[in-house]
């Protein structure tokens, strides 16, 4: 089998997208390698979660390139592209609330071999075992979004779009979130984590992209964050 | 007043009998609704076309055919009608109301409604409006069954069974199934489902097809008690646009709780006051919006 260029996992060439009249990203431009962690930082309103639903194809209308593993992906409906293997977790979680945990955590279709099954899944999120006959939101925020990502990691993807996972979560959570996000890099995930700020994940990615008004502003590599610290809270009006 | 046992408990399941319509219809309307945001006007006339593919098959279809001696006998009816009747239902949602999608759901309720007035008026161009009999009931539905406390015609009694086992297996499909939790997952939130790898338009239309197909099998149940005509659906859909506003949009169970109780409540009234027999499902209409404007089984949304 040809194996695609690593460097070229997710590869976006000047995306617009725009939700009926507004135009909310002006031609953003960033790649993604193989087992790579970046980030997606940027003020509210700036395109971070858009950028990610334009790749899934959740936005009204979009142009411009994306590629996933070297396949473009710009005209295909929204459940072929999350057949090359995409998990997505979406800003607000999305926890279906007529469907119990576990049928929750068995949605996502398997697109290939090598996902987490579900007996792997219930020993690393133990609540979701004991809670599995719940339903859905009956779940608290934090095993809400425990849920919102065991189930994206069945699937076989290997490419995760994860947005603002910490958002609304207890100190103790989100430190959870991070060492969770530490093991999946480990086994070779590749993740794009929209953030509000950079320290959740300053110490586990690669790369830093700031978004400002729907384009990248900056991209900071992780050995130049200490530095450009004062530079990223101006960006983020910290 | 007396009312004896047997007077009520005959009325209660000839009720029944009439339930097991609105349920089935009903069950149609919240599936479509729940997945589409549909008010599914056309179900009607869906469900007089079933009684029609019935009829026609078995007068006109041998003749056409140049084999005077062939007729489309009832059990093949129970198939073919809701097959024809639920293709055509795919045909619908895919070349028109696939387009409304984007727009208030106020169109697809437009456009069905529509679509209703224009099947129904071809139908009374060609056919009678009084209505004909379909003689091709089997045989072994004939006669009636002692069911201790009365005599019930074997050919109701069939209907109200295998109406419940319809119904109730389409529940258990929805609620039970890995299907089952696409289709409610899809109710909830379509978009997400996408991004995760179905293929909801696919589901969609597959709904509409399988919504049209329950609507056209009543109709072939329908077709040996009442007589096929072409405002058959239209008489029966306002009754049931009223037992899904009792029991609340959306819900499954609801949907076919609703159906046969107001059934039965319709058959008691018979007994009680027949004059009131036909608008009490309305008065209840009436009392369940001033009291739960969601409905019965209806959720706050």
């Amino acid at each position: 089998m040809l194996e695609p260029r690593p460097e070229e996992m997710l590869k976006i060439t000047g995306l617009h997208a725009f939700y009926e009249e507004s135009h909310i990203l002006h031609g953003i431009d960033l790649t993604v390698g193989a087992g790579e962690l970046v980030t997606l930082l940027g003020r509210n309103g700036a395109g971070r979660t858009t950028t990610l639903k334009s790749i899934m194809g959740l936005v009204g209308r979009r142009s411009g390139s994306i590629t996933i593993n070297g396949i473009e992906t710009i005209a295909m409906p929204t459940h072929r592209i999350a057949r090359l293997g995409i998990g997505y977790c979406p800003e607000e979680r999305g926890i279906f609330s007529n469907l119990t945990v576990e049928e929750n955590l068995l949605l996502p279709l398997v697109v290939r071999e090598g996902g987490m099954s579900l007996a792997e899944l219930y020993e690393m999120f133990p609540n979701l075992q004991e809670r599995r006959k719940s339903m859905g939101t009956r779940l608290s925020g934090g095993e809400q979004q425990m849920l919102a990502m065991a189930r994206i990691l069945r699937t076989g993807g290997k490419l995760l779009l994860l947005d603002e996972i910490t958002e609304g979560l207890a100190p103790v959570i989100v430190q959870a979130m991070g060492r969770l996000i530490g093991q999946l890099k480990e086994r070779g995930f590749t993740i794009v984590l929209v953030e509000q700020n950079f320290h959740f994940a300053a110490d586990l990615a690669d790369r830093h992209y700031v978004i400002e008004s729907g384009v990248i502003a900056d991209m900071i590599p992780r050995d130049e964050l200490a530095s450009s610290t004062d530079k990223l809270n101006q960006y983020l009006g910290v | 007043m007396e009312l004896s046992f047997h007077t009520v408990m005959s009325q209660v399941m000839l009720g029944l009998n009439n339930g097991v319509f609105y349920a089935i219809l009903s069950l149609g309307l919240a599936v479509i609704f729940g997945l589409l945001n549909i008010v599914n006007f056309v179900h009607g006339a869906l469900y007089m076309l079933g009684a029609y593919v019935a009829l026609l098959g078995y007068t006109m279809l041998g003749p056409l055919l140049g084999k005077p001696d062939f007729h489309l006998n009832y059990w093949a009816a129970l198939v073919v009608a809701p097959l024809v009747v639920g293709l055509l239902g795919i045909g619908i949602e895919r070349t028109m109301l696939r387009r409304l999608r984007k727009f208030d759901h106020l169109y697809g309720l437009l456009l069905t409604f529509g679509l209703a007035l224009i099947i129904q008026g071809v139908f009374t161009n060609y056919f009678n409006v009084s209505g004909d009999a379909y003689d091709a009931k089997p045989e072994v539905l004939e006669g009636a069954v002692n069911l201790g406390f009365m005599l019930f015609p074997k050919y109701r009694l069939w209907v109200i069974v295998i109406s419940l086992v319809v119904c109730f297996s389409t529940w258990f499909v929805i609620e039970r199934t890995k299907l089952g939790s696409y289709l409610r997952a899809g109710t909830e939130n379509p978009e997400l489902v996408k991004a995760f790898g179905i293929n909801v338009p696919l589901m969609i239309t597959l709904t509409y097809g399988y919504g049209a197909a329950l609507a056209a099998f009543a109709g072939v149940l329908a077709a040996p008690i009442y007589s096929v005509s072409p405002v058959m659906g239209s008489e029966m859909i306002i009754t049931v646009f009223a037992v899904v506003v009792i029991g609340g949009m959306g819900s499954i169970m609801g949907a076919i709780i609703t159906g046969l109780l107001l059934g039965m409540v319709e058959g008691f009234t018979k007994v009680v006051y027949a004059p009131a027999s036909s608008t009490v499902i309305f008065l209840i209409m009436v009392l369940v919006l001033l009291i739960k404007p969601t409905g019965l089984f209806g959720k706050e949304s």
